[in-house]
């Protein structure tokens, strides 16, 4: 420790710290911390996940392994943040009690230290000791995750990111869906996780779910891997997470993780053309003869267009417009005519149609289930 | 060429009409007057981007908002992050360096006086040429207004055929020019520090806010440029029909992801290090003690300067690298903090056993000291990729962000407005107004920025200009949202006392701080010559050796 | 104010600004060149069509030795400045000149066989955008030094230069060479690694 004293000031050393109240604003500052506390411990209280629907897309109630292991780590990282919080936090807060300058004091310099080898070395190591740690314990979740071998049992689906919608392929199953993603359970007695090849047709997108995986990118000219093991069935809720223009607010996730019973059906649903014969036959030729099979495709008519949606099973989803609005006859009626209501700046043209061909395409499409 | 002996008019006390001084102004190549204009500007802009964070909060205030359309929201985004970075952050960092260094050093001007004017007309112009986007962006295709894609740019949403119009070029070439500007500054501090320093001053006698202006000069020279390369190749591609970012062409989105971040994080501790500047000159001041650890935190300095060059990637966590670069992006993120820390640490030791004394320059410092331990923590945890892949691109990483910037960059900066307004005015801000601004400043960032982690860590992307309800975001984004308010207030308070205190501040005299550094040996504000008689130093603390003259700093150094 | 009064002590050295700030501006220079650089190897072979390298480039040999020679003539000629050798100098200097003009000259050649003969553009493909922006790159460096040398043999000429511009030729003639030093660069990563 190198010091010196100027001249005559050993006393100063000495203080009369009892006594003498906190400067006013310790204690604002404390209840701040104190009140901060808490609120972050009632919000981390507050997620309610009931029933089939997880409404919260938490990444602290993950119900997935990568998820898991994410939210497992992070106990270690925060334990190790926390503590060097609290340990730095106190000696300022103490630095700024003992050492302010008190008025009635002499003003007379105190000791000039210019340095201390010693401690510099102890908060050199023991900092460098942490991120060791840290390091460690992170690199291996992040092999344990991005290096996880695909079982023959996993589901394979593509996912495609378009602006502003989610394109959704199952190749083993011919399938080609939108918006709302089915996968099975994976429990331990059936393991079945779920590997997801991302794609894009146009910008950058990012696939996040937070209660089934942390986020992976949706990279144009790029193909990117992950991998999802519900644990338990319901509805998981996300959106896209890289800006990928005007409406990326409103490219909504939609993941409903069923049983294994339930999973078949649906993809035995989703595999099959629309109906050929269909009540809305007027509903259908209208379809047929606009500009719609430009962009959508609907299987079994002639419709083959993929700039936009699949819309064979339009109706077997709860949303439409990525998430934008519920699947009603309304919504569906004021997407055709007037997208721009719901969605403004997404590509879906305003189709100009007449009420009678509105309405009766309109009635088409809710055939579609 | 100025020929007034005083770098700045004291109010009342010239009589030259009001155009010569402006020609006087516009043409000045010396470097605080050059300083005061870079201050100046950031100001402006400093509104201009709060405005727009304004507007970013109204809109967000509730789910499904209709406040802007999201094409406005966009914009306002982009052009609130690119002001605060270019027009902001490194002006004002800038126009202290200019002011100072040659002042701190013992010279009369900068090396290049008349590079230093072209670099805050390229700036300054840069700046307006970003802002005429709102005018001028929608180009002969109608295709836009201000841009919109975000700070960082992204392609391929910069190719032609996601973004038709000017206005990604607007972005393109406004930061391309004040980037040259950038880098003809930071030649400039560098051959100013090591070729003009007054007799007796080495490089380790030098204060440190002349070594940190020097490391961050170094960096601006390595990183700036790489933005400049990428931003030529968009401009190729935009306009030459190249493909450096033509996905369908066989380019790579990636890439520019690369060339961008190269700069991008550099930037931000290009940013941090003179604001460590300002700490390391006003902690001890107001500790009555030297900085605790000279040499280490300049080593520090140094190998945060390093380090951060090789950390860039971790912005990139979720893009799909493989498991053995997201580990070692990891592992450099997380050492970075290391020599951070030390810097911290060292503040303490400087604090410990003195004599702290709280006028509104320290409450600032004292402030960052603990925010900045706070954002550096979160960033630990955003270092450790899977942790990233949840919280970042989320309005965790925002808050994180913004608690670096604001919560550290913004408060050094306030602090050292109120340490160093005296000596370029020669007039003290007043300290009633200043602890009003502190006090009202905190209380607004902290509820802005403290509950903003938590939308983050329940899902809510960040860039969307609304969002769904029921997700458990409506709350704090409405605190959020007042708190901008609050600190939008306490900024215009601290604009009033820049106004007023410079027509009926107190007088200052040359030294109102009992400070050490060879710019409070000079009359506030400086004559344009600077010194008198080049002065030659002895040790770190030229003016404790001068008032201490029976125990000098050489004696121990 | 752009001098300082420093005292007549003599122990008292800095280096020189001009030198300091050109090295300052190499670097950055060199930053932004090592990205070009980057993405030229980057995107080598991933080109979708179009002419490749090994088809279309010839290397520049000739052209090459004219400007690393350009390089040995700005050295020397600076050298006799500075020992008073104004006739020396002016004879080298021009030679640079020359030297660089003949390598842009051959840059021209090359770049008008190139779109007229084998159609490869900036806009073809991956690898026209990375060449002519790379090359390009350079030689508009080169086209600035040229012009640089120009002045002051123009201003020679007219007898402006003078023995107390010594320091100011080397400030330039470390820019040309740093031009050079990245041809070097350049020509490696395009004619022989790249083909």
């Amino acid at each position: 420790m190198q010091y010196r004293f100027s001249s005559g000031r050993n006393k100063l050393r000495r203080r009369i710290a009892e006594g003498v109240p906190a400067p006013i604003w310790v204690r604002p500052a404390i209840g701040l911390v104190v009140l901060l506390t808490g609120v972050l411990l009632a919000a981390s209280l507050c997620i309610a996940g009931t029933g089939a629907e997880h409404p919260i897309p938490s990444a602290i109630q993950p119900e997935s392994t990568p998820a898991d292991a994410v939210y497992h780590l992070s106990f270690l990282v925060v334990s190790i943040d926390a503590a060097v919080f609290v340990v730095v936090f106190a000696l300022l807060v103490y630095a700024l009690v003992r050492f302010r300058q008190r008025s009635g004091e002499p003003e007379r310099e105190p000791p000039q230290v210019y340095g201390s080898t010693q401690i510099e070395l102890a908060w050199i190591v023991i900092p460098l000791l942490l991120v060791i740690i840290l390091f460690l314990a992170t690199s291996r979740v992040i092999h344990a995750v991005q290096d996880a071998r695909k079982p023959a049992s996993a589901v394979e689906v593509t996912a495609i990111g378009h602006q502003y919608w989610w394109e959704f392929r199952y190749p083993k199953y011919g399938v080609v869906t939108a918006n709302e993603l089915h996968i099975p359970v994976s429990t331990s007695a059936r393991t079945m996780p779920t590997f997801l090849q991302l794609l894009s047709a146009d910008t950058d997108h990012s696939f996040w779910v937070p209660q089934l995986a942390g986020k992976t990118d949706l990279i144009p000219n790029r193909s990117n891997e992950m991998w999802i093991e519900p644990h338990e069935a319901g509805i998981y809720l996300g959106q896209c997470a890289q800006y990928c223009g005007t409406q990326h607010a409103k490219m909504l996730l939609r993941v409903s993780v069923d049983t294994p019973e339930e999973f078949s059906a649906w993809i035995s649903a989703q595999a099959k053309p629309a109906a050929a014969e269909t009540t809305e036959a007027a509903g259908k030729r209208v379809f047929e003869t606009t500009a719609c099979v430009n962009c959508h495709a609907i299987q079994g008519t002639t419709a083959n267009g993929r700039f936009g949606p699949d819309l064979t099973h339009l109706m077997s989803r709860k949303t439409i417009a990525s998430g934008a609005a519920d699947n009603t006859a309304e919504n569906l009626r004021m997407w055709i005519q007037n997208p721009d209501a719901i969605k403004p700046g997404s590509l879906m043209p305003a189709m100009k149609m007449t009420d009678p061909e509105l309405d009766a395409l309109v009635r088409y499409l809710r055939t579609l289930r | 060429m100025s020929s007034e002996a005083l770098a700045m008019p004291i109010a009342g006390r010239t009589s030259r009409p009001w155009m010569l001084i402006l020609h006087d102004w516009l043409v000045t190549v010396d470097h605080k007057r050059l300083g005061v204009l870079y201050i100046l500007l950031a100001l402006f802009f400093l509104v201009m981007g709060g405005l727009e964070a304004v507007v970013i909060r109204i809109q967000l205030i509730r789910p499904h908002s209709d406040f802007v359309s999201p094409q406005v929201f966009n914009r306002m985004f982009t052009m609130h992050g690119t002001t605060m970075i270019f027009f902001v952050a490194m002006p004002i960092l800038f126009g202290f360096a200019n002011y100072f260094v040659p002042l701190m050093i013992g010279a009369r001007d900068m090396a290049f006086p008349r590079l230093n004017a072209f670099s805050f007309w390229l700036t300054a112009f840069g700046g307006a040429l970003l802002y005429f986007s709102f005018l001028g962006g929608s180009g002969l295709y109608g295709g836009g207004s201000a841009p919109d894609v975000g700070w960082w740019a992204y392609a391929p949403l910069t190719a032609r055929a996601f973004s038709p119009g000017n206005s990604s070029t607007y972005w393109t070439i406004s930061l391309l020019v004040s980037g040259f500007g950038s880098i003809g500054t930071a030649i400039n501090l560098i051959a100013t520090i090591l070729c003009m320093r007054c007799p007796g001053m080495t490089l380790n006698r030098m204060p440190l806010f002349a070594w940190l202006n020097l490391v961050m000069s170094g960096m601006v020279l390595l990183a700036l440029t790489p933005l400049s390369a990428a931003q030529i190749m968009l401009l190729v591609d935009r306009y030459l029909g190249g493909h450096f970012f033509d996905t369908q062409a066989g380019g790579s989105a990636a890439i520019w992801m690369h060339f961008f971040w190269i700069f991008g994080h550099p930037e931000v501790y290009i940013l941090i290090i003179p604001s460590f500047g300002f700490l390391s000159e006003i902690i001890p001041v107001f500790s009555r003690k030297p900085i605790f650890g000279y040499p280490v935190m300049v080593g520090a300095t140094v190998c945060i300067g390093f380090v951060s060059m090789s950390v860039w990637a971790h912005h990139m966590f979720t893009i799909g690298m493989n498991s053995y670069a997201n580990s070692f992006f990891t592992l450099t993120t997380m050492a970075v903090g290391v020599p951070t820390g030390i810097k911290i640490f060292n503040w303490l030791g400087t604090m410990w056993g003195g004599q702290l004394r709280f006028q509104t320059a320290m409450l600032f410092c004292i402030g960052f000291l603990f925010q900045f331990l706070f954002a550096g923590l979160t960033g630990i945890m955003l270092g450790s990729a899977p942790l990233d892949w949840q919280l970042g691109g989320s309005y965790f990483v925002v808050a994180h962000f913004h608690y670096v910037i604001v919560g550290g960059i913004l408060f050094a900066v306030f602090g050292a407005f109120y340490y160093w307004y005296p000596k370029m005015t020669g007039r003290m801000l007043d300290e009633r107004l200043g602890k009003l601004h502190f006090w009202l400043f905190l209380v607004g960032f902290h509820l802005t920025f403290d509950v903003m982690h938590i939308p983050g860590i329940l899902g809510m992307p960040r860039r969307i200009y609304t969002y769904e309800a029921g997700r458990g975001w409506e709350v704090w984004n409405l605190i959020s949202s007042i708190g901008a308010f609050i600190q939008g207030i306490a900024v215009l308070i601290f604009v009033a006392n820049l106004v007023l205190s410079y027509f009926r501040g107190r007088k200052a005299g040359n030294d109102p701080w009992d400070a050490w550094t060879l710019e409070w040996s000079v009359t506030s504000p400086p004559p344009a010559y600077n010194f008198a008689v080049v002065p030659t130093v002895a040790s770190r603390r030229p003016l404790w050796d001068r008032k201490h003259p029976e125990d000098p700093d050489s004696q121990y150094e | 104010m752009s001098s300082t009064a420093i005292p007549a002590s003599a122990t008292w050295n800095l280096p020189n600004r001009g030198k300091v700030g050109m090295a300052c501006l190499i670097i950055a220079e060199s930053a932004i060149f090592t990205i070009f650089v980057v993405a030229y190897l980057f995107y080598v072979g991933k080109s979708l069509s179009g002419p490749t390298p090994r088809q279309v480039l010839e290397v520049p040999i000739f052209y090459t030795i004219c400007l690393l020679s350009s390089s040995i003539t700005v050295h020397f000629a600076t050298k006799l400045f500075a020992s008073g050798n104004q006739s020396g100098f002016r004879a080298l200097w021009f030679g640079t000149i020359l030297l660089g003009g003949l390598f842009l000259f051959g840059t021209a050649r090359e770049w008008h066989k190139l779109i007229y003969e084998h159609g490869l553009t900036i806009s073809t493909n991956l690898f026209g955008t990375t060449y002519y922006s790379l090359v390009g790159l350079h030689g508009l460096h080169v086209c600035v030094g040229l012009l640089m040398l120009t002045a002051v043999f123009l201003f020679s000429l007219g007898g402006y230069v003078g023995r107390q511009h010594s320091e100011r030729l080397e400030v330039l003639s470390m820019y040309w060479h740093f031009v050079d030093a990245i041809w070097v660069v350049v020509f490696t990563v395009v004619y022989i690694v790249g083909r």
